[in-house]
């Protein structure tokens, strides 16, 4: 099987700086990847060079077998802007019915598409009175016409309340079952965990990390920290018992171990039986594990 | 084909929202009667019929009104899509950016028409109602209504160039407006102040047909008149077009649009969003 998107050993200059440098990936149909990074990373770079948009000067990119930007790969790839702009004059209906005719599809799925992003209500109105979010959705409703074989999403749930994100996640969720594959880019990690089959850390216009959540969380080898709370009268035991926690409030003591020391660690703690009241585990977070990788290259 | 036809269709419609069309109609019907009705004097010592009269005086309205209107619609076409941030989206659907100037062109193209027909329309009507043997100058409206649309889609194209290459509307506008005055105003005053200096020397002779043939609203004009024969009733540079055979003016009319439009293109390509 051929993937949908290869990209080998990218690279684009804006005058002296390097946007991109030996960016190297490959998407298959119906996977998801998240693009991370902070602003100016080159997320939006190299979504415009997939798209075709704006040429590169190293390497090579293949969508859908094709060049970016010639007519076969535009026909199967959609583009969700970041801050998704459209005509005021026109109503959400009368855009929806453009874009479709564009793609040689029938203008009268306008309707439909609205309805499946929750804007069916608003299809007569101008898009000029629409807010932020309304427009959001716009722009995602012309993503879903002719099922494209890549979608390109750039910080498509900005805008949007946590509702909708959801549901925009379960729109992808079906359009990836049915093999569409989608590269996007967020600020927000948390909704990105769980949504999302690997995850693309760029940072100064390198790749410094690639996989899935689980890997790049085993590479990362960060600290696991236990927070035990002592029983009643017994937090002085505790905190002699081990020396290099932290006390925090209520007398709850904060430990730091790696991954493997983890397991003896616990152990030793349940061997002190009823001086403990509570105890929890923390793993470290994806925005922990996206800072360890993005600061540890090119900053 | 569908692509250009649906891209009209979605400019036609923002143009008719943005008053576009009631402005472009108002401003020629407005004109257009107020010349019918100030033309209507020096009838009869001419000797031809009331509405060829009319259309002479159409034709120098035209002049200036069609390049305006045509350059005030045009100006935003590119400029304005990279303003509002619509363009990066619009290129990745596979849509080429020929098809894209096609379908503004048609679009603007239709307004202008209709503004045309319209406009010199009811000037026509008022030199029928007032002269039943005016009927006789509806060869002369008919020219000058597509010939109207082809100057007009000289200066389209030209709006589409300048507002691909400033990619900004203001600048655009600006470009606009120095394009119009020195196509149309300006190039004509140098040309009198020559003619003026020239004294009926080679310059008048030998370099001012060429000078009018380069300029497309002077084509237009020196087509339009020479056409009606109608060089009598103007004055002016226009006086000048007896000279220049009708298939020159012709060619120059409808050489300009293409190399226009050609231009439009060259210039949006070269637009990365």
């Amino acid at each position: 099987m051929t993937p949908t998107l290869t990209i080998s050993r990218l690279t684009k200059r804006f005058g002296d700086v390097e946007a991109l440098q030996d960016v190297s990936l490959t998407l298959m149909a119906g996977k998801r990847a998240a693009l991370l990074g902070h602003n100016g990373a080159g997320k939006s770079t190299m979504m415009k060079i997939v798209l075709g948009l704006i040429p590169f000067d190293g390497g090579e990119v293949s969508v859908c077998g094709a060049r970016p930007g010639s007519p076969a790969a535009r026909a199967q790839v959609a583009y969700l802007p970041e801050n998704a702009a459209f005509h005021p004059a026109l109503t959400g209906e009368e855009q929806l019915r453009y874009y479709l005719s564009l793609r040689g599809e029938s203008p009268r799925q306008a309707m439909e598409l609205l309805s499946r992003v929750g804007l069916a209500h608003a299809a007569r109105r101008r898009i000029g009175t629409y807010s932020k979010g309304m427009r959001q959705r716009v722009g995602l409703a012309q993503t879903l016409i002719g099922r494209p074989r890549l979608l390109v999403l750039d910080e498509p749930t900005s805008g949007l309340d946590p509702v909708s994100r959801r549901d925009f996640y379960d729109l992808l969720d079906g359009l990836s079952a049915e093999g569409t594959a989608i590269l996007l880019s967020s600020h927000v990690l948390t909704e990105v965990e769980a949504r999302t089959d690997s995850i693309l850390i760029l940072s100064g216009g390198r790749l410094v990390a690639e996989g899935t959540l689980a890997a790049l969380r085993a590479r990362a080898a960060l600290p696991v920290s236990l927070l035990v709370r002592p029983a009643p009268d017994h937090a002085a035991a505790l905190a002699a018992a081990y020396p290099q926690g932290l006390p925090g409030e209520d007398g709850v003591l904060r430990l730091t171990c790696a991954q493997a020391d983890k397991l003896p660690l616990l152990a030793g703690i349940a061997a002190l039986g009823t001086k403990i009241a509570d105890l929890d585990v923390i793993p470290p977070s994806l925005e922990d594990i996206y800072s360890h990788f993005s600061r540890r290259d090119g900053q | 084909m569908s692509r250009i036809l649906a891209t009209a269709v979605c400019e036609f419609r923002i143009a008719l929202r943005n008053r576009w069309v009631s402005i472009a109609t108002g401003m020629m019907v407005l004109f257009a009667l107020v010349l019918a009705a100030a033309g209507s004097a020096p009838t009869g010592e001419v000797g031809v019929d009331r509405l060829s009269v009319t259309v002479a005086s159409l034709t120098s309205l035209a002049v200036y009104l069609v390049p305006l209107l045509a350059l005030l619609m045009s100006f935003d076409a590119v400029a304005g899509e990279v303003e509002r941030g619509t363009l990066p989206l619009l290129l990745t659907y596979p849509v080429s950016r020929l098809q894209i100037l096609l379908g503004k062109l048609l679009a603007h193209l239709a307004i202008l028409g209709l503004a045309a027909t319209l406009g010199y329309g009811a000037a026509a009507l008022v030199a029928v109602w007032t002269d039943p043997a005016a009927v006789e100058g509806l060869g002369a409206l008919w020219r000058l209504i597509w010939s109207s649309v082809v100057l007009g889609a000289t200066f389209l194209g030209a709006g589409y160039a300048l507002s691909a290459l400033a990619r900004r509307p203001s600048g655009a506008a600006g470009l606009a407006i120095a394009l119009w005055l020195a196509a149309v105003v300006l190039y004509d005053l140098a040309l009198l102040a020559l003619i003026v200096t020239d004294g009926g020397g080679a310059f008048t002779t030998q370099a001012l047909p060429v000078a009018l043939l380069a300029n497309p609203a002077d084509a237009f004009r020196v087509f339009n008149l020479s056409a009606a024969q109608a060089v009598a009733a103007a004055g002016g540079i226009g006086g000048a077009a007896g000279a220049i055979p009708l298939w020159q003016s012709a060619a120059s009319l409808l050489v300009w649009p293409l190399a226009a439009v050609a231009l439009a293109v060259a210039a949006f390509r070269r637009v990365t969003p």
